[in-house]
Formats: C-alpha cells, sequence, structure tokens
C-alpha cells in the first residue's frame, strides 16, 4: 500500500463512519474543533481504523496524542510500514 | 393544594403509517391498515405470526449525528415526534432549556438490534474489541428519554416509564400528575418503539400472536372479533405535550384538549391473563380522580389487541361500569400493537376524535364476537360530539392504566 493509497482509506474509512464532507478532510484538521470528533468519537475511530486496516491499535499510547486529521495519517503510515518491515 | 389544569398544546407521530399526525389520522379516517406481511419472519424457526406494521423508511438525517449516534430506531422515532410535538405547541429552545421542560418517554425494553449487535461479538469471540461507544446508550432502559432529552437540550425531570402495552399511557399520567403539582410547566410525554422478532415471538409462544392471517396482512389484528387469533405488532411512537393550562393561555398557543384525570392499578392475579375486576377499578380510579360519572363519557378508546382474552375482559369490564351505552372502538386493527407507543398514538387519535365530531370504528370487526356483544361497538364512522373520553391500556405484568380526557373550550 502507497502511503497516498493509505491517506485515501483513512479519510473515506472515517468518513462514511462519522458522515464527514471529504473537502473538510486535510491534515490539518483539528479532530474536535474542525471535525467536531469528541472522545466518543475517538473510540470508535479506532475500531474503523482496526477494520479497516486489520491491526490493532487500541492499546497503543500515541493514540491518545492524535490532536489532527494529519497525526492519524503520519500514525497510520508509521504503524503500515512497521508491520511490513517484521512480516 | 391547589392543582393545576393540564392541558394539550402539541403532538407528535411516527406511526406505520409514516411520518405526522396528520398521516395517521388520515389513514385512519380512510378505514387503512398498516399491517403488512414480513417474510423474513418466516425464516425464524417456530415463529408462526408472519405480519407486522412497519414504519416507512425515515430520513433522520435532520437529527445531528453527534446526537443520532446513540439513538436506535425508536429513539428516533421519539425524537422526530417530539420536534413535531414542539412545533405545534411552539415551544423555543429557551423552554426546552429553562428547567421547566421534562421529558417522560418510555419504551418496552431497550434496542433489541443494539443487543443483538453487542451479543453476536460477545458470544462469538468472547471480545469486547468491536463494541462501538454508543451501543450501551441505545440498549439502556431509559435510552429515549435520555436521547430525547439530549438532542432537544432539555434540562427539566426525566422519567423513563417502562411498562410494555401501558407504558406511554402512564408517561402521559405521571406527566398530568407532576405538571398538576407544579413541579414542571411541560412535559413530553410518550412512549416509541421499534419492531423486533423478539417482539412477535413473545406473543407467539404463549399462543397470543395472530398466525392465521399471514397471506391476508390486513384483516389482522381483528379487536373483538369472533374470528381474532392474536396481536400484530408493530413499531412508532406518540408524544403530546402538556402544559399547565395557566403557562398556556399565558403563551396564548392553541390548546387542543385536557387531562382530567388518570389511574394505573397492578393486577397481581396473572403475569399474563387479563382481569376484568382489576381494569373495572382502573377505570373507575380515572374517572374519580377526573370527577366524572360514567354517564359523562362519551367514547371509549380500548385497548382491545385481539387476543381471545383481553378483548372478552375489557368488554366485561366496560360493560360493568359504562353499560352498552357509550361507543367503543380499538385502533389495533388500523395500526397493529405499538406496544410502548400505543398509548400516546391512540391518545392522539381520540384527541383528533374529540375535536373533529366523529368516531372511528374498529377496522376488521366483522362479527362481533359473543363474549364482546354486550358494549356498544363502533362499526362504522360515526359523527357524534363527545365532550370526554377515556383511553385504557393494560399490559403484561399486570400493568393496568387510564386516562380521560376532555374536549378544551375556548373562551
Amino acid at each position: 500500500m502507497t502511503d497516498e493509497e493509505i491517506i485515501e482509506l483513512i479519510n473515506s474509512s472515517l468518513a462514511e463512519e462519522f458522515e464527514l464532507n471529504m473537502d473538510d478532510m486535510v491534515p490539518e484538521a483539528i479532530l474536535l474543533d474542525d471535525l467536531e470528533l469528541d472522545s466518543l468519537d475517538r473510540v470508535d475511530m479506532v475500531i474503523v481504523l482496526e477494520n479497516a486496516f486489520g491491526f490493532k491499535i487500541r492499546e497503543e499510547e500515541e493514540i491518545r496524542h492524535i490532536r489532527t486529521l494529519g497525526d492519524i495519517h503520519q500514525f497510520v503510515i508509521n504503524k503500515i510500514h512497521l508491520l511490513e518491515a517484521t512480516a | 393544594m391547589q392543582l393545576k389544569r393540564v392541558v394539550i398544546t402539541g403532538m407528535g407521530a411516527i406511526s406505520p403509517f409514516g411520518r405526522g399526525v396528520d398521516a395517521l389520522i388520515e389513514s385512519l379516517l380512510k378505514g387503512e391498515s398498516g399491517v403488512r406481511a414480513v417474510p423474513e419472519l418466516g425464516h425464524l424457526g417456530g415463529l408462526r405470526s408472519h405480519v407486522a406494521a412497519l414504519v416507512p423508511e425515515i430520513d433522520p438525517k435532520e437529527i445531528p449525528r453527534k446526537h443520532r449516534r446513540s439513538m436506535s430506531k425508536m429513539s428516533i422515532y421519539a425524537t422526530l415526534a417530539c420536534h413535531e410535538a414542539l412545533s405545534q405547541g411552539r415551544v423555543s429552545e429557551d423552554v426546552c432549556a429553562g428547567g421547566q421542560l421534562g421529558v417522560v418517554i418510555g419504551s418496552t425494553v431497550g434496542s433489541i438490534d443494539a443487543m443483538e449487535e453487542f451479543f453476536r461479538d460477545y458470544l462469538s469471540t468472547r471480545t469486547l474489541e468491536k463494541v462501538k461507544s454508543t451501543v450501551f446508550f441505545q440498549i439502556m432502559n431509559h435510552s429515549c428519554a435520555a436521547n430525547v432529552a439530549q438532542a432537544l437540550g432539555i434540562t427539566g425531570r426525566i422519567l423513563s416509564p417502562s411498562s410494555a402495552c401501558s407504558t406511554s399511557c402512564q408517561a402521559v399520567g405521571y406527566g398530568y400528575e407532576m405538571i398538576a403539582l407544579g413541579k414542571q410547566s411541560w412535559a413530553l410525554c410518550g412512549g416509541a418503539e421499534e419492531f423486533h422478532p423478539l417482539a412477535t415471538a413473545t406473543f407467539d409462544i404463549i399462543n397470543a400472536a395472530s398466525s392465521h392471517f399471514n397471506d391476508r396482512p390486513s384483516q389482522t389484528p381483528r379487536p373483538f372479533d369472533r374470528d381474532r387469533d392474536g396481536v400484530v405488532c408493530a413499531e412508532g411512537s406518540g408524544v403530546v405535550l402538556l402544559e399547565s393550562l395557566e403557562s398556556a393561555q399565558r403563551r396564548g398557543v392553541d390548546i387542543i384538549a385536557e387531562v382530567i384525570g388518570f389511574a394505573t392499578v397492578s393486577d397481581p392475579s396473572n403475569m399474563a391473563n387479563p382481569n376484568m375486576a382489576s381494569m373495572e377499578i382502573c377505570m373507575k380510579n380515572a374517572l374519580v380522580d377526573a370527577q366524572l360519572n360514567p354517564e359523562e363519557i362519551h367514547y371509549i378508546n380500548a385497548h382491545a389487541t385481539g387476543t381471545e382474552q383481553g378483548d372478552t375482559a375489557e368488554s366485561q369490564a366496560i360493560h360493568r361500569f359504562f353499560g352498552d351505552r357509550v361507543p367503543v372502538s380499538s385502533l389495533k386493527g388500523h395500526i397493529g400493537h405499538t406496544m410502548a407507543a400505543s398509548g400516546a398514538l391512540e391518545l392522539i387519535a381520540t384527541i383528533h376524535m374529540m375535536k373533529g365530531g366523529f368516531l372511528i370504528p374498529t377496522l376488521n370487526l366483522d362479527h362481533v364476537d359473543p363474549s364482546c356483544e354486550i358494549i356498544h361497538h363502533l362499526r362504522a364512522m360515526e359523527s357524534r360530539e363527545v365532550q370526554a373520553a377515556i383511553k385504557n391500556n393494560f399490559a403484561f405484568g399486570g400493568v393496568n392504566s387510564s386516562i380521560v380526557l376532555r374536549r378544551y373550550e375556548h373562551d
């Protein structure tokens, strides 16, 4: 999977789950303030990403520090690359 | 202590006839049936009843996702019904947030669809990893009341009665008492139900679900009819906006009807079998509360679901207290048994009958059963002035309830 494909899958999965407008899904969008994703949504966001990419991330400390959509992109890209490297 | 008079200033409905009170009333006036064949029910082993009265597809998008995410269908129905009631009653967001408007809305159980979703994963994988954050908010027993309050920004009292078929009759009654005591100035009262095969199965297991009309769904249920064979489960939501008379007069809003009496009693004789004596006591108590004599009631909206025992017991109870003078009809033939919503939905129809001066007959009552012949059945639409009416609901668990309504004459 290329980084672009990863970003596209993240955006489409989150847009479908949270009824987001794709135009608003820019990397600098702040989850709470710009996309209105609160603490309950963040719980579901983890499930959506786990289902989309087939990995487990719920217990990862880094998840708690995510603020923007770009942070999610980078977190997932790093995670995928790490999994590919250790496969 | 001086009790306040309580009036109805708004109504909202989601029914098998679609969205809105107008859709409900228009279909009732046309004598239509909302009951349909549900072939999927035929795929369930042991389930003999394959009919239901389901709400047509409704777009819930007017409820923002933030609020909708914790709603199952029943909370969506209840919220949309509240939107309609608040709009008719011209109640603003400021009133909702002012602490004087409460919510009294219940359901038979929390969402069984949500429970099924939870247990599908839990039982197959023994993990909770796929359980979404809002599933519990759909399962909890006060899901409808809590979701309505969250979605509408309501800060007053919140109560969620749960007594199956008596739920929304009790909700209106408890709201009426709350306002009469001056504890709230407004209350959104009613109930909601979303269909799940488990509801039909509950009745079918005890041989009380209709199963002989699967190929003729519009001919069942058949309240009071000799060929009745049980309940047809349904879904929807009915909500009335109760308000103190002084508040309604001060605001200058249209007063639709007055709630003047309520009673609810426990019948500990049997969990499932109706008891005529208890039904009679319930209606008597409601009239005592209303300070009316039986002669002053001009219409009875029966609970009558089309079961053998229930319809007979209610007929006998009505006869003992009212004789054979008062016109009686049940609306279950049109909309099936909307369970927790039935009290409020049928109350709304009763109010329209009072206001319009017409009485809607029982659908599918072709041949009155000999055990039910002792009362005055409405067999055809009648024009009649109704000053006061009583609405009955009798539930599993021996929960009986009755509401008394009176026409409100504007000065």
